[in-house]
């Protein structure tokens, strides 16, 4: 690539995103004058995601190429601080844009192990294999292990592993598509994953690689505009600081001292607190003598209940002077009353399980590892070292971001651009904490201790669009609102924050629009990965190497298309535990690919042998962890050391690392050709 | 290509970068957050420390970290002569 050339298509490049950046606070401007001469939200909401999913596809069009460097690795000239960009969006799923404040304010400490997992592992990627990646200068993950350890094996290994860990993430993206879109259109779920698809599809068809950078790098500076506008005004709100990430550290002090308040019943407030514990706690008692009654009289205590139930509700008809709520209440115990034993026993143990939570103190937010024990102390900080390393290590080899390495110009370059990258994430992940904190700050003082006939306008608006984010009961019927009787989805936290911080709706559409930026952005990186190493590892390298150009870019957008709608299948059969598939993902990548990649640009010694053991280890153990913990399976065996399913990669990696070093060891060292390959990687210029 | 001794003095130095920045990573996320309740008491900009670090401090050693790294390696690269064409 020569100097001038691409020194003009850098500034070229700034100028064109300057202009799209300044186009659309124009385009937000518009709109917030729109809302303010009475256009309704819902053609807002409409305009909004319309726009904004046109622009991508628009995008897509413009970059639309038939040449194989393009269509694989954008012309490998993206200068380091784009890259930068477009990792970042890469990155940032609809889990790290809507779930992760949420999780941090449900949480408190805890949840920082999202927070660590997801930057520090670029660390990783930055000192052990971008730049290594990068002068290896192929185009896909697969590729470096097939010419590092050499023959078809490890390569298949790695295309299996490859698809497996990314068609797992791309569910959980892909659900977020649909949920974002019916939510904030009206749309029905499967409309809204269509819509998504359609624009993902149009985007990575046309213009592979190339197309998707220059839409993610667009999608990144939507979906940070939005995360960062409402958490600023919320910071002024609360303490005139408009830098939250400084301001928060004097919020969290005064949410500490709430917490105190609310935990000690000789204060009033303490005491409406204990109060409504109470309650909850006869309530968990009640659950666990029903759990204890089931187990001994089975169907016929079952039988015997419902009966009970039937008979109050009949009771309360037949009364004059019935309040017509309660009868509500006794018709609905009846309708939702379990079918059968198992069924009775899942959701009594559910209820128990809530109540108990509900009437315990309220967590300290900011406490590390808190528990009544110092053996459940000491298994929740375990459980958060595993939790952190396995999401470190499953950064640094998830293809979909390794990948992006080879569109660099240059091994400096790629350096460069892992810096950026982490820049740009740590923007988001050092705002999400904040957040948390911020929004736990309203609901501590604004909320809890306001009187029921008066909520503040967010919590009816939202309790009465989704009871699952936002429910809120007067338990002790005190008509004051108590933390205990407030229950929040965590994915609320994001979603209504522009209405707790009293922004208007536009803003509220802003924040769904970087939600779906989050979650087409990375599910475009993840169909992509899936659909090159379909076509580039398994069609092109191994059963066809002397395919022509055009027919490798014709077969890899015919597999794109079939991994989308079988995507698209799979995901509208909603396969509950979002949470489940991104943690998955992780881990198995961890496992599977980290060792065998960091070995083989540090150990020469590395050999095929070892890399088929290691990386069949690896993966094996940690999907037997999974298959026999996680409940989805059923299996749910005992933890080994306690150890959570979610971080099973902790098994997975050292078993990698030890079976790579073993099988080496017992078996030839790597020849000649080999050995040229590595030093060909190690120096950028050899 | 056979490796000269200064190609070998470069791939030690940066084997070498490369495991103090990751000694650096391990003590900034594990070894503070392994002594996280210990380290409670103390207060930094209002936070109390183990919570400043996981939440803000980590992340801010990583960006240095990463960008000290690409830096320095910059360096090397033109030092041991392995540098790629400027352009």
């Amino acid at each position: 690539m020569a100097g001038p050339a691409q020194s003009r298509f850098v500034s070229q490049l700034k100028r064109y995103y300057a202009l799209y950046t300044g186009g659309f606070i124009g385009f937000v401007v518009l709109l917030s004058i729109l809302e303010q001469m009475g256009v309704p939200n819902k053609i807002l909401g409409y305009i909004f995601l319309g726009v904004t999913v046109l622009l991508y596809a628009g995008i897509g069009i413009l970059s639309r190429t038939s040449d194989v460097a393009e269509y694989y690795v954008a012309g490998r000239r993206v200068p380091a601080f784009f890259n930068g960009m477009a990792v970042g969006a890469d990155w940032m799923s609809a889990a790290s844009f809507i779930g992760l404040a949420g999780t941090l304010y449900l949480s408190g400490y805890d949840g920082l192990a999202f927070v660590l997992g997801w930057t520090g592992g670029f660390v990783l990627v930055a000192l052990l294999l971008a730049p290594y990646l990068r002068k290896f200068g192929q185009f896909t993950i697969p590729d470096f292990l097939g010419a590092r350890y050499g023959g078809n094996i490890p390569r298949s290994i790695g295309v299996f592993a490859a698809i497996l860990c990314s068609f797992t993430y791309v569910i959980a993206q892909i659900y977020g598509v649909g949920l974002i879109t019916s939510r904030f259109t009206g749309l029905d779920f499967g409309v809204g994953v269509f819509v998504g698809l359609g624009s993902i599809l149009v985007c990575s068809f046309l213009g592979g690689m190339r197309a998707v950078t220059w839409t993610q790098v667009a999608q990144y500076i939507i979906l940070i505009v939005a995360y960062m506008i409402p958490v600023i005004w919320l910071s002024v709100k609360h303490t005139g600081n408009p830098i939250p990430q400084i301001a928060y550290g004097y919020v969290l002090e005064k949410v500490t001292a709430r917490e105190q308040v609310l935990n000690d019943p000789t204060t009033p407030e303490g005491a409406r607190e204990a109060e409504v514990r109470a309650i909850f706690k006869q309530r968990e008692t009640a659950a666990e003598d029903k759990l204890k009654a089931l187990d001994a009289g089975g169907a016929t205590y079952l039988a015997q209940e419902k009966e009970r139930l039937v008979k109050a509700g009949t009771d309360l008809k037949t009364k004059h002077e019935t309040d017509p709520r309660q009868l509500e209440t006794a018709n609905r115990a009846v309708a939702d009353f379990p079918a059968d034993v198992a069924a009775a026993r899942s959701a009594w143990r559910q209820e128990a399980e809530t109540d108990k939570v509900k009437s315990g103190p309220i967590m300290a937010h900011a406490e590390p590892f808190a528990g009544p024990t110092e053996k459940v102390r000491d298994n929740k900080r375990k459980n958060f070292m595993a939790l952190v390393l396995c999401l470190m290590v499953g950064t640094a080899a998830l293809p979909h971001i390794l990948m992006r390495f080879y569109t660099t110009t240059s091994v400096t370059e790629s350096r460069k651009s892992v810096f950026w990258a982490l820049f740009f994430i740590s923007l988001l992940y050092l705002t999400a904490p904040a957040l948390a904190v911020l929004a736990k700050y309203d609901v501590y003082t604004l909320l809890v201790g306001s009187s029921f006939s008066e909520l503040p306008s967010w919590v009816s608006a939202w309790a009465s669009v989704d009871k699952s984010l936002m429910s809120v009961t007067d338990i002790n019927h005190d008509g004051i609102v108590q933390l205990s009787e407030v229950t929040i989805g965590g994915d609320l936290i994001v979603l209504a924050t522009p209405e707790i911080a009293g922004l208007p709706y536009v803003i509220t559409a802003l924040v769904a629009a970087g939600g779906l930026a989050a979650a087409l952005s990375t599910a475009d990186g993840l169909m992509l990965t899936i659909s090159n190493s379909l076509s580039h590892d398994v069609y092109y390298k191994m059963i066809d190497p002397k395919a022509p150009t055009s027919r490798r870019l014709y077969i890899s957008k015919a597999l794109l298309l079939v991994v989308a709608v079988f995507a698209a299948y799979i995901t509208s059969l909603k396969p509950g535990d979002i949470l489940f598939l991104v943690g998955a993902a992780f881990s198995l990548a961890a496992s599977a690919f980290f060792p065998a990649l960091a070995l083989g640009v540090f150990w020469r010694r590395a050999n095929k042998t070892g890399a088929i053991v290691g990386m069949l280890g690896g993966l094996g153990t940690c999907m037997y962890y999974m298959y026999i913990t996680y409940p989805f399976f059923g299996v749910n065996d005992s933890l080994w050391w306690d150890i959570n399913p979610i971080s099973a990669g902790i098994f997975g990696i050292p078993v990698g690392f030890l079976g790579i070093i073993v099988g080496s060891l017992l078996t030839a060292p790597p020849g000649k050709e080999i050995q040229e390959m590595i030093d060909h990687v190690r120096y950028p210029n050899l | 290509m056979q490796l000269t001794e200064k190609h070998k003095q470069y791939w030690k130095k940066n084997s070498r970068l490369t495991a103090w920045l990751l000694v650096i990573w391990f003590v900034a996320t594990f070894v503070i957050g392994w002594y996280a309740r210990e380290l409670q008491s103390i207060t930094i900009l209002g936070f109390p420390f183990p919570f400043y670090i996981d939440a803000q401090g980590a992340l801010l050693v990583y960006v240095i970290l990463v960008g000290y790294y690409a830096y320095r390696m910059d360096q090397l690269d033109r030092e041991f002569d392995v540098h790629e064409d400027d352009n």
